[in-house]
């Protein structure tokens, strides 16, 4: 493992900013270009690129299988409870007005759990197709 | 309160609980919720079919925001029948679900298959209810992904071929309908069915809009397998999972037939797609290509999965024939077959998943003598072929004598006649297999068949048995699919 120097020293200095980046796309998706698909996908490549770098087995000790599983289902669930919480608060299904007190709170407040929802799914799901296939043959 | 959220939750209810599904790894306890989602669908499928009939038309705003600009969910006449179609056929095939898995599926990937499923049928039921021609495709690449990967579980390393074939095709077509969506867009500046209906007539006379008219019929005529764009199709059906098989033959090309009528019915207008275009004068006659093309393929296939196959490419160009005359006798002729191939279809490919249950496949050579080894089974391929072909007091019985007399309607009879010359080709492709199980001894050698267990004949004897039930009591289905077609040249209004 000592080849390959020069990528695994860029790769590990990269990699925190890499996640940064994303985090600010998910969260500066309201005042700017950006959202909840494109930051999840930015989040999962910086675990990608980890993964391509240092072994798809590592990789799985920061990423467990398991847990990557979960978020997938959780960002979806996220999404959708947003949904009904806005049902049983009176409102239709996704009316984001009746989440707060506010309307424009409660829109804004919406659409940021929707595209938190979004981002944890779409950042799951990438890991699980990277993982996928660069373990084929393996188990 | 609820009854005012059913359009609503008759596709969020599915779809949030795919997500649970998943997240427990444990098989029956994704089943049972899957069965408790998909009942829950079938009794806001049937409440909002109820409110249709007393109420007329409902509307559902997404997320509060006002018709044209937000996402409506419309339900009328026709979308209610296709809604209570689709749940009402999944709670039918589930229960059959884990004998018949079980033998097909690894034990780890069943609660993938139960999340999947429910992903599959949200895509389905959002399809039938939306009102929104965009959100109409994202429903559909909803449906589209799962079911890719629900047919690529089969057994068989044949169904990732099958299934990538469809993901082709499917994907192409999709692609097509969104191309036609955009056009439409592009005309009109609005997504939202009604209100492009209402703004078609203006700029109907462009070129745009008859090139968007061209790739939607394509788009969706990919997706419901007519002919010559049926080719996905016999793979697809004949390597998937048993449970799968009757599940998308039974509503995915039925929810595919829905859009075609909704597009071209409600979206472009019955005098706009059938008069400035002469689209009559090609739909009909590649029905009727399909009927006979198909049936004859039929009768040379040595898996029954792939005879049944056949014939479903054959039925379908049998609703498109209804559809292509554009009257009421026609279109509800469409809209009867759609349903009751759904029962046929449904039931025999159940048939054919206990066959599958107790021989391993469904090669006709190996059902030599079974007919009296599993009575049972084999008496619902019977009743089911009869009701494929046609015979009075079955479901078959009525669509075609609908068709018939919207082909004598319309004045053409020798349209009748070929009608019937197609059923006689499907006593055909029936006859080689009640042949082969009942009158062909069975082989001396290899063990002795069992009739197959008690928890999957249930489910297939509920779906032949609806073949007679609905084609003796006709009142019900004929009365759904008179108003549906009513509504449908009535136009949004």
């Amino acid at each position: 493992m000592r080849h390959h120097f020069i990528l695994r020293i860029v790769a590990k200095l990269l990699i925190p900013l890499i996640l940064l980046f994303g985090l600010y796309v998910q969260f500066h998706g309201d005042f700017g270009p950006g959202g909840g698909f494109q930051a999840g996908v930015i989040f999962g490549a910086g675990f990608i690129l980890y993964a391509l770098v240092f072994g798809v087995e590592k990789a799985g000790n920061v990423a467990r299988l398991t847990i990557v599983r979960v978020m997938v289902a959780a960002g979806l669930l996220l999404y959708g409870s947003v949904g009904v919480v806005s049902l049983l608060l009176g409102g239709n299904y996704l009316d984001y007005s009746v989440l707060a007190d506010d309307p424009v709170h409660g829109q804004h407040l919406g659409i940021f759990l929707i595209e938190v929802g979004v981002g944890i799914t779409v950042a799951a799901v990438m890991i699980t197709i990277f993982f996928t296939f660069a373990s084929r043959g393996r188990s | 309160m609820i009854s005012q959220h059913l359009p609503a939750l008759q596709v969020v209810i599915p779809l949030l609980t795919a997500p649970v599904c998943l997240l427990f790894n444990n098989a029956r306890l994704a089943w049972a919720l899957s069965l408790v989602a998909n009942g829950a669908a079938l009794v806001v499928a049937a409440l909002l079919l109820q409110q249709v009939l007393t109420a007329g038309v409902i509307t559902y705003e997404m997320g509060g925001w006002a018709a044209p600009w937000g996402i409506e969910y419309r339900i009328d006449a026709v979308n209610a029948f296709v809604l209570l179609i689709v749940s009402a056929v999944g709670v039918v095939v589930l229960p059959f679900a884990p004998r018949s898995l079980a033998k097909e599926i690894p034990e780890h990937r069943l609660n993938l298959f139960y999340t999947t499923y429910l992903l599959c049928l949200a895509g389905l039921l959002g399809i039938a209810a939306t009102g929104d021609a965009f959100n109409l495709f994202v429903f559909l690449e909803i449906s589209s992904l799962s079911s890719y990967v629900l047919i690529s579980l089969g057994r068989d390393r044949r169904a990732l071929t099958a299934a990538f074939q469809y993901l082709i095709m499917g994907t192409i077509g999709a692609t097509f309908i969104l191309i036609g969506v955009g056009l439409l867009y592009m005309m009109t500046g609005t997504l939202n069915m009604a209100d492009l209906a209402q703004r078609l007539p203006v700029v109907a006379e462009t070129r745009t809009v008859a090139a968007a008219l061209a790739f939607l019929t394509v788009g969706i005529s990919l997706k419901l397998a007519l002919f010559p764009l049926h080719l996905w199709l016999p793979n697809a059906y004949a390597f998937a999972p048993s449970v799968v098989t009757a599940f998308i033959a039974a509503t995915a090309t039925k929810v595919a037939v829905y859009m075609l009528l909704r597009f071209l019915f409600t979206v472009f207008g019955a005098t706009l797609s059938f008069e400035a275009i002469l689209l009559p004068s090609i739909l009909l006659p590649l029905s009727l290509v399909a009927v006979f093309s198909a049936s004859i393929v039929a009768i040379f296939q040595d898996n029954i999965k792939r005879i049944l196959a056949y014939s479903s490419v054959a039925q379908i160009g049998y609703m498109i024939l209804g559809l292509s005359f554009a009257s009421v006798t026609g279109l509800t002729a469409c809209i009867l077959h759609l349903f009751n191939h759904a029962l046929m279809k449904g039931g025999l490919f159940l048939a054919l998943g206990c066959v599958v249950y107790r021989l391993g496949s469904a090669e006709i050579s190996k059902l030599a003598g079974l007919g009296r080894r599993m009575p049972w089974t084999f008496a619902a391929i019977v009743v089911g072929g009869l009701s494929l072909i046609g015979v009075p007091l079955t479901v078959g019985f009525i669509s075609k004598w609908y068709l018939v007399l919207a082909a004598l309607d319309s004045g053409q009879w020798w349209v009748a006649i070929l009608i019937l010359i197609g059923s006689l080709l499907a006593v055909v492709y029936m006859w080689r297999v009640v042949e082969v199980a009942f009158f062909q001894p069975a082989p001396r050698q290899g063990p002795r068949r069992q009739e197959a267990p008690l928890s999957l004949l249930v489910p297939t004897w509920v779906l032949i048995g609806a073949n007679i039930f609905f084609g003796i009591n006709t009142d019900l289905t004929v009365g759904f699919a008179q108003r549906a077609a009513l509504w449908l040249l009535g136009g949004v209004s």
